[in-house]
């Protein structure tokens, strides 16, 4: 369990999380909504250990994150950023290798770390993209590549900002599968994401972060009401029970 | 990457041709049966006195410059970036134009100014780029103290009291192995080994940051380490190089840029045969610079200098071709 404990986090002059305390369980998928600049990309990169809050405290299964060795946090989490940058035309098969580099040594990868490379670009269905040169692939296809770097790690923990940006409906699906697939395995799944009706879907609890703050928590379906996000978004929604599970509609601006 | 071990042995057969090449080549031919009569000829002596200490140089100087550019390339994840960048370099030619100043002639004063001002330029640049872990700080520290250090050494020949002094200055500047000795040598090559064994433990932080700041910090490498032993590798290797040769630019550049389609473009993988490529480099450089038949031998650095304009234009014809 990751539990952060009232978290504050200033930039320059502004107050991006204010006090923010949430828990995360392992086994499901937490998903982080709120409109753009509410924090929620901030509040990750905390959750992350990347980032020490002004004030607060993250802990992991009791432990304080931020007091933990980068290698041994590595070791159990894995962190994939909004931004996916790649700075060299490398090999994809050797980028999702660099996913192995906090169990790595000198020597470089051994058979172990060569199987879970394997496993990882299984898992995400990169086995085709395995030879190219990074650079040359589309925006979806090194989202998914870099997907594949965050499982080649095997985390406890995996935490994506905005995964599913820019991904076509078929591979959105297949990643929100494979996060689903590893929230059965009993990891912990944490995204933030814009696409609500897909946050209804897969996650089984939601954060509404308005202006740093916790605006709602708790089961999706009871995160994600009509008073709640008029309140965050200033959307009107309606949430109804779809032939195939729930379904948020946003209708207008209020 | 399997073929990594088989480039860095071509590599490396490469500078040991070029070394003998060296060991053998200038304006006077030494037949080998004088090589094996110690002193009794005064051509042996141009043998090993001149001639030796000026290869080995090349070869240490030469891999100085190929692998600090490779881990400042990786580090700013920018191809055009070389040794110059930091600063470092123009912090130890200060230095050294700085002891031609003093009136005395003790011989090892210059490389030991230079040697002290690179070490002043590292604690600098530390200092400057504070406590982030952040790449930007780091390289606008390196160009603050670039630009601070290049307007010194431009002071220095403002203020210079005779122009036989500035005469010194520009000359060292230009940067050339000719004649120096076993004692430079001496000098050198131990801080240059040091340096070099500190960079080449970045590979796998420099392999991460691919990835991007971000990136690599979330893969457990810490950046104020491999800050620290970027400052301290180049401080000390490139800073004992500039010491004692001057200014040699262009190695730093050009030498990773030619290996990393051989490595696959892998930042970590880099760092070895870039070095190696360096060392021919300079040896090269400097053997055309000696058979170039000029009335005054031509500088080193300049000669450098002359391939790089011609390098950059292949260059740019390659890339408008690949974006045309």
């Amino acid at each position: 369990m990751i539990a952060a404990t009232n978290i504050s986090v200033r930039l320059g002059d502004r107050q991006v999380l204010a006090g923010v305390s949430a828990s995360f369980a392992a086994g499901a998928i937490t998903a982080i909504v709120g409109p753009n600049g509410a924090g929620k990309s901030t509040l990750l990169s905390v959750l992350a250990g990347l980032r020490r809050p002004d004030r607060g405290k993250v802990e992991l299964d009791g432990a304080d994150l931020h007091g933990l060795a980068p290698r041994a946090r590595a070791q159990c989490l894995a962190f994939l950023p909004q931004i996916p940058e790649v700075a060299w035309g490398i090999e994809v098969r050797t980028l999702v290798a660099l996913g192995r580099t906090p169990f790595t040594g000198a020597r470089g990868l051994s058979a172990e770390d060569e199987a879970a490379v394997d496993r990882a670009i299984a898992t995400a269905r990169v086995g085709n993209l395995a030879h190219r040169n990074v650079l040359t692939l589309s925006g979806g296809e090194r989202a998914r590549v870099l997907l594949a770097r965050a499982l080649a790690g095997e985390p406890r923990w995996l935490l994506a900002d905005e995964p599913l940006t820019g991904l076509d409906p078929g591979h959105q699906l297949d990643a929100a599968d494979l996060m689903l697939g590893l929230a059965a395995e009993g990891k912990g799944v944490i995204v933030t994401l814009h696409d609500l009706h897909m946050a209804l879907r897969i996650a089984s609890q939601v954060i509404v972060l308005t202006d740093g703050r916790v605006a709602a928590a708790g089961p999706a379906r009871a995160a994600l009401t009509p008073e709640i996000l008029r309140a965050a978004y200033g959307v009107e929604s309606r949430m109804w029970d779809g032939e195939h599970g729930p379904v948020i509609e946003v209708i207008g601006r209020g | 990457m399997n073929s990594r071990p088989s480039l860095i042995l071509a590599l490396a057969s490469l500078v040991a041709v070029l070394a003998l090449v060296s060991w053998c080549v200038g304006k006077v031919w030494v037949p080998f049966d004088v090589w094996l009569h110690a002193g009794d000829d005064p051509r042996w002596a141009i043998i090993f006195s001149l001639r030796l200490p000026r290869t080995i140089l090349g070869i240490f100087v030469g891999m100085a410059l190929g692998l600090s550019g490779a881990a400042l390339q990786g580090y700013t994840r920018n191809p055009l970036a070389d040794p110059a960048v930091f600063g470092v370099s123009s912090m130890a030619s200060l230095g050294a134009v700085m002891t031609l100043y003093l009136s005395t002639m003790i011989p090892w004063l210059v490389p030991a100014g230079g040697m002290l001002g690179a070490g002043v330029g590292v604690a600098i640049l530390l200092g400057l780029s504070g406590a982030t872990s952040s790449v930007l700080t780091f390289i606008l520290a390196g160009v603050i103290l670039n630009a601070v250090a290049s307007a010194g050494v431009a002071l220095a020949l403002n203020l210079a009291p005779t122009p036989w002094a500035v005469n010194e200055i520009v000359n060292w500047l230009m940067g050339s192995l000719a004649d120096r000795s076993a004692g430079e040598v001496q000098f050198a090559v131990p801080f240059i080994v040091a340096g070099c064994a500190l960079l080449l433990m970045t590979a796998k932080a420099l392999d991460a940051l691919t990835l991007g700041e971000t990136g690599a910090q979330s893969l457990g490498v810490s950046l104020s380490r491999l800050r620290f032993l970027l400052a301290i590798g180049t401080g000390l290797s490139v800073g004992a190089s500039v010491a004692v040769t001057g200014m040699i630019g262009f190695v730093g550049l050009v030498a990773p840029h030619l290996l990393r389609p051989f490595v696959a473009a892998r930042p970590g993988a880099l760092l070895l045969p870039s070095a190696i490529a360096g060392a021919a480099v300079v040896l090269a450089g400097d053997i055309v610079a000696r058979l170039i038949p000029t009335p005054v031998e031509l500088k080193l650095g300049v000669a450098m200098a002359a391939l790089g304009g011609p390098f950059f234009l292949a260059m740019l014809f390659n890339m408008r071709r690949r974006i045309a």
